[in-house]
């Protein structure tokens, strides 16, 4: 049987290369032969569906998730979008995880070691499943800059990492994401790995001003756009249907 | 922004890499912490599972033969009868409504191993005109260093008969390649461990999949 709908072949041009010389590490890890082209069965059109009550109360909220004596040190934002397919249908009912640095930038992690304070308020991830209209929203406090070894003097911008699910295990999704206006993000070796600059600009949330608490949140907005899937209208046969 | 091309359509979101600190979003008891009451994809198995017992490990190698140490494994894999936990597998038959088949391990900070329990996944149809898959796991690596999340699978060297006949095995063009993807089967206290190795580059680089 060919799987029900398909997934749109990935437009690599949209991606960094598997090797980026300037992300040194890339290097050695990025795979030099040819990806096989496979085209999509069951195993790639399939993919974990997660509920709610797999989820804590506090899970989309990184100032109490692990407050300990207060709340965590930093600027408070909002960070929402939609996750929406390649033909702008949103994706509901998905997983979004984010992992993040401290205001300091300062990660939670055992092989960290910058010079900035761990906060003992704030582990620094989080996760929500996207609602009827494919939107997601956490609170946070906004991540700080830090340095990383590369070049001698590499800084990374302002970015919190995300992991999105779509309803096909072939729609998996790693990437992080930028705050608009940071001076960092013309210098960071890991957003130039992607050589498209238009493909860049989308990694970047917008301040949206609508959308904070006046006198208590600000909010940035950022759209996360999945592959999208072939119509049945154009479904071959299935095999003893 | 995200602008649609001249057909209304978006281009996907780029992938970036998942860092050093992936641990903290996914896996966040690696990391150090425990925060979540409940950690996804940190176990599959309950007694209720049906089908073999297996364990599936393996080490991941950089372009010098070095385990990657800070990387994180997903699993994706159909239950014992052949069948995926996701509304998109509408095969009919029988199926083991409590096996997700989906989970996460850390490659080890020291070891560099990583290792999941799980069962031996049945047969699941191939595409339209072509035989069943041989049991097969789809594996889903990232890790700093990784630009762009990897595709792989993982075969059982002891299904030479379906893997003969696998349709995805069969298009990869030199036989050779097609052992990367074939973990080797032995018996630890009795039980079966099924190892694959993962070449990122290099000599006997395994084969990474567009899908």
């Amino acid at each position: 049987m060919n799987p029900v709908a398909e997934f749109f072949p990935r437009d690599r041009a949209a991606h960094p290369p598997a090797v980026t010389p300037v992300y040194k590490t890339s290097v050695l890890r990025g795979p030099h032969l040819p990806l096989i082209s496979l085209q999509n069965s069951l195993s790639e059109v399939t993919g974990p569906v997660f509920g709610h009550h797999e989820l804590g109360p506090l899970d989309n909220d990184l100032i109490r998730n692990y407050a300990k004596s207060g709340d965590p040190i930093g600027e408070r934002i909002i960070l929402h979008g939609r996750v929406l397919d390649g033909s702008g249908r949103p994706v509901p009912g998905v997983l979004v995880e984010f992992w993040q640095a401290n205001a300091g930038g300062r990660y939670r992690h055992r092989n960290d070691t910058y010079v900035a304070p761990v906060d003992p308020n704030f582990g620094g991830c989080g996760r929500t499943i996207t609602d009827a209209e494919g939107r997601y929203w956490f609170r946070t406090v906004k991540p700080g800059p830090y340095p990383y070894r590369n070049r001698v003097n590499d800084w990374r911008p302002a970015h919190i990492h995300f992991s999105v699910f779509g309803t096909g295990f072939a729609q998996r999704l790693i990437t992080q994401n930028y705050f608009e206006g940071d001076p960092l993000i013309a210098r960071d070796s890991i957003l130039a790995t992607i050589p498209d600059p238009a493909a860049r600009e989308r990694l970047i949330a917008r301040l949206d001003f609508n959308a904070s608490v006046p006198l208590d949140t600000l909010a940035y907005r950022w759209d996360i756009v999945l592959r999208g899937q072939r119509s049945t209208l154009f479904e071959n046969k299935l095999a003893g249907n | 922004m995200i602008t649609p091309d001249a057909l209304g359509s978006l281009p996907e979101t780029p992938s970036q890499t998942a860092g050093p600190y992936v641990h903290i979003g996914l896996i966040p008891r690696q990391a150090g912490f425990d925060i979540f009451a409940n950690n996804l994809g940190e176990s599959l198995l309950t007694p209720a599972t049906q089908g073999e017992r297996i364990r599936i490990e393996g080490r991941i190698l950089n372009g010098t033969g070095a385990p990657v140490r800070d990387a994180l494994v997903e699993i994706w894999q159909a239950d014992s009868f052949g069948r995926y936990a996701s509304p998109a597998d509408r095969q009919a038959g029988e199926r083991d409504e409590g096996f997700r088949g989906w989970a996460r391990a850390g490659t080890d900070f020291e070891t560099g191993l990583w290792a999941i329990e799980t069962i031996k996944p049945g047969r699941v149809a191939g595409r339209h005109g072509h035989r069943r898959m041989a049991p097969h796991v789809n594996l889903w690596i990232v890790a700093r260093g990784i630009n762009i999340g990897l595709s792989t699978r993982l075969y059982f060297a002891d299904e030479a008969e379906a893997n003969a006949e696998d349709p995805v095995l069969r298009i990869i063009e030199q036989p050779a390649r097609r052992e990367t993807l074939i973990a080797r089967r032995e018996e630890r206290d009795g039980r079966p461990v099924h190892i694959l190795d993962i070449r990122l580059q290099g000599e006997g680089e395994t084969v990474f999949f567009d899908i």
